[in-house]
């Protein structure tokens, strides 16, 4: 039996120029100017997962974003990576949208899709990181759900076996499907793409709905159907006085000595003390 | 009377910290509210009793209690729809989790599940002169935060990193305990929850550190790394890293990455090594008492958020350390 995967892609702001990113004085609108929009970071590990998927039970992978149109790009990227068709959601009505009301968005684009099997999306992603997405999407879709998977296993094509990453550990389930999965990093190493899979992504469909291309309630979208609203933004300042240490290297550790001692820090020189010693001296 | 309900976290009968430091932080809150507040404490699991008593000297006046086999181990399918109807029965106004790997999950499928907002991965707490909750949220990368309000659905709910609010004072406090019912069908779940598999984390847990010895990419190899452990272990210090430390496969695991997917620290004095200063770093230790940096970059970001910079190979600061106090 064939599977109808589905992979929740977003198209972020690289996360490399993050450092240049700023606030507006007058506006007070962040300003991102000349920063390059890339298919958020993780959600390629979702496409790979999608990839590997189909290459052992057959089927095909739908790509699907929320975003303005020049998303395009980003979906025909996923397309030349190796999925078979793209859908971009895309709506005045959409923007302004928390995680609720893009879950429930990107759910009512999925239910479009005839049917489907698996939907898998990135942990966070790399500007909001909100990492609640991809448990909503789940919810709206009424599915089983996990986040933070790091190992796929099908046992066959309607049962896998899933590991999560938790505080200092993992765990193990089962899931049958139809389900829904955050993948973490960790969980495969996203193919590069061939100038073959950019020559063909140019035949790919994309399709571009809108909201009245989608069965919804008006009052679960956009900004209305946003429980969360924002407030102030700012930049803080973390900037610190930046001394620079001169001198020789046996100079400039002494200082450095010195002033973790005047921090608080009880060490003793050619003679290392250990863990213990430091908590008793608490 | 308001309620602020916390999300009682706990593995294999142990609490996560951050619900301590959630409960210290409720407590503020309640401060801040008009009139009579309730903090209650909403604890699952098998025989997980034996909390109750630490919930109360950190500040719950109340603990939910749902105790059954099926329990045990978490299970989203299973948690969630017991609070759910936990909260739609009792209408708490703020509802918080930790941003654990559990508490990430679980608090947005509640919230989906309620149709109420999340401020997710809060940095600060706020009640405003209306009585509403006022998150601070960090985004891109924590070089911008942004005030989140959750103003007409309930409960107001909230995500926070362990590390980010300070555990306060024991007091006595002899909570009310109120057993939830938990009659959920596991039979035929979809969703199996088999087993759950901890790593034995050695050294002096990065969140108890006076001292933290951080490894950037700078390293570039890991006899380096193994430098920076000895050094850890001469201060009765903990280790720590970057992400690209992770990637290379120098550090242990993840369990060890300060910064925005990773642990918040707060030690008295953190040394980073060949860091340079990317923000998805440096939100995570920007409340440590003494920044000490080593780049040979003289133009190195880290440099601006440090109290003081040593501009020199990390490889010769490294040795000499070793030396001066093997
Ligand atoms: C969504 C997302 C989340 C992320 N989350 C995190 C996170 O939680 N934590 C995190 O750390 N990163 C995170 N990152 C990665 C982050 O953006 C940076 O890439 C990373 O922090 C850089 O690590 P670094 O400073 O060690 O390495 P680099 O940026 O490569 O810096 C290495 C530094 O070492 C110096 N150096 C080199 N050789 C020497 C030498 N011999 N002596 C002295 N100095 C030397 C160089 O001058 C340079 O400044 C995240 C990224 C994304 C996209
Ligand atoms: N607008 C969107 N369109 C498609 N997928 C999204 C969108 N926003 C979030 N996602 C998915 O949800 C994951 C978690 O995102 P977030 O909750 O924003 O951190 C991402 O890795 C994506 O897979």
């Amino acid at each position: 039996m064939a599977l109808n995967i589905v992979v929740c892609i977003k198209p972020v702001p690289d996360p490399q120029y993050y450092d240049k990113v700023s606030i507006d004085p007058e506006t007070k609108r962040i300003i991102r100017e000349g920063i390059p929009t890339i298919i958020n970071p993780v959600d390629k590990n979702g496409i790979e997962a999608a990839l590997q998927l189909r290459k052992l039970y057959g089927g095909k992978v739908t790509v699907v974003t929320m975003a303005p149109p020049n998303a395009v790009e980003n979906l025909r990227e996923a397309l030349a990576m190796g999925a078979d068709e793209a859908i971009l959601l895309s709506d005045r009505e959409f923007g302004g949208a928390d995680t609720l009301a893009t879950s429930y968005t990107l759910a009512k684009g999925i239910e479009k899709l005839a049917n489907f099997d698996i939907v898998f999306c990135g942990v966070e992603s790399a500007d909001g990181a909100t990492a609640q997405v991809s448990s909503q999407l789940g919810e709206w879709l009424g599915i089983p759900h996990l986040w933070n998977v790091f190992e796929i296993e099908a046992e066959d094509e309607r049962n896998l076996k899933v590991k999560t990453k938790v505080e200092n550990g993992s765990m193990d389930w089962e899931i049958k499907l139809p389900c829904l999965l955050g993948v973490a990093r960790e969980v495969n190493k996203p193919r590069f793409i061939s100038a073959m899979g950019i020559i063909k992504a140019k035949k790919k469909p994309i399709s571009i709905w809108g909201r009245d291309d989608l069965t919804l309630e008006d009052e679960r979208i956009g900004l209305t159907g946003s429980p969360t609203k924002a407030g102030e933004i700012f930049e803080p300042d973390l900037k610190r006085k930046g001394e620079i240490l001169k001198g020789s290297l046996e100079e400039v550790v002494d200082v450095l000595t010195s002033k973790v001692r005047a921090a608080g820090i009880n060490i003793t020189e050619g003679k290392g003390i250990g863990s213990e010693e430091v908590s008793e001296d608490e | 009377m308001n309620k602020i309900w916390v999300f009682a976290e706990q593995v294999e009968c142990s609490l996560d910290r951050v619900v301590l430091e959630l409960l210290t932080k409720a407590k503020e809150l309640a401060r801040e509210m008009a009139g009579e507040t309730e903090i209650a404490a909403v604890l699952l699991g098998c025989n997980v009793e034996s909390l109750v008593e630490s919930l109360g000297k950190y500040g719950a006046d109340k603990v939910y209690l749902a105790e059954s086999e099926e329990l045990k181990l978490y299970n989203p399918s299973i948690y969630a729809p017991i609070i759910t109807e936990l909260v739609k029965e009792e209408d708490p106004d703020i509802f918080l989790f930790g941003a654990t790997a559990i508490g990430s999950e679980l608090c947005p499928t509640i919230a989906a599940q309620l149709k109420t907002g999340v401020a997710a991965h809060c940095i600060d707490m706020n009640i405003n002169k209306d009585g509403k909750l006022v998150a601070t949220v960090p985004s891109f990368g924590g070089k911008i935060v942004g005030e989140i309000l959750c103003p007409d659905t309930r409960p107001q709910m909230a995500s926070v990193k362990p590390g980010i609010f300070i555990q306060g004072e024991e007091e006595e406090r002899e909570p009310l305990v109120e057993k939830v019912e938990v009659n959920i069908n596991t039979e035929n779940l979809p969703l199996k929850a088999i087993s759950l598999n901890k790593k034995e984390i050695k050294g002096v847990p990065l969140d108890k550190a006076e001292i933290v010895f951080c490894g950037g990419f700078g390293l570039g190899n890991k006899e380096n790394w193994e430098k920076l452990e000895r050094l850890a272990g001469l201060f009765g210090g903990a280790v720590a890293c970057t992400r690209p430390v992770v990637d290379e496969g120098w550090a242990p695991g993840e369990h060890l990455m300060i910064g925005t997917s990773g642990k918040s620290v707060r030690p008295k004095v953190y040394i980073g090594f060949g860091i340079s200063g990317a923000t998805h770093h440096v939100c995570g230790i920007k409340d440590s008492g003494l920044i000490i940096s080593v780049n040979n970059d003289e133009k190195a970001a880290i440099f601006e958020i440090s109290d003081i910079g040593i501009v020199e190979d990390l490889n010769k600061v490294l040795d000499q350390l070793l030396l001066k106090f093997s």
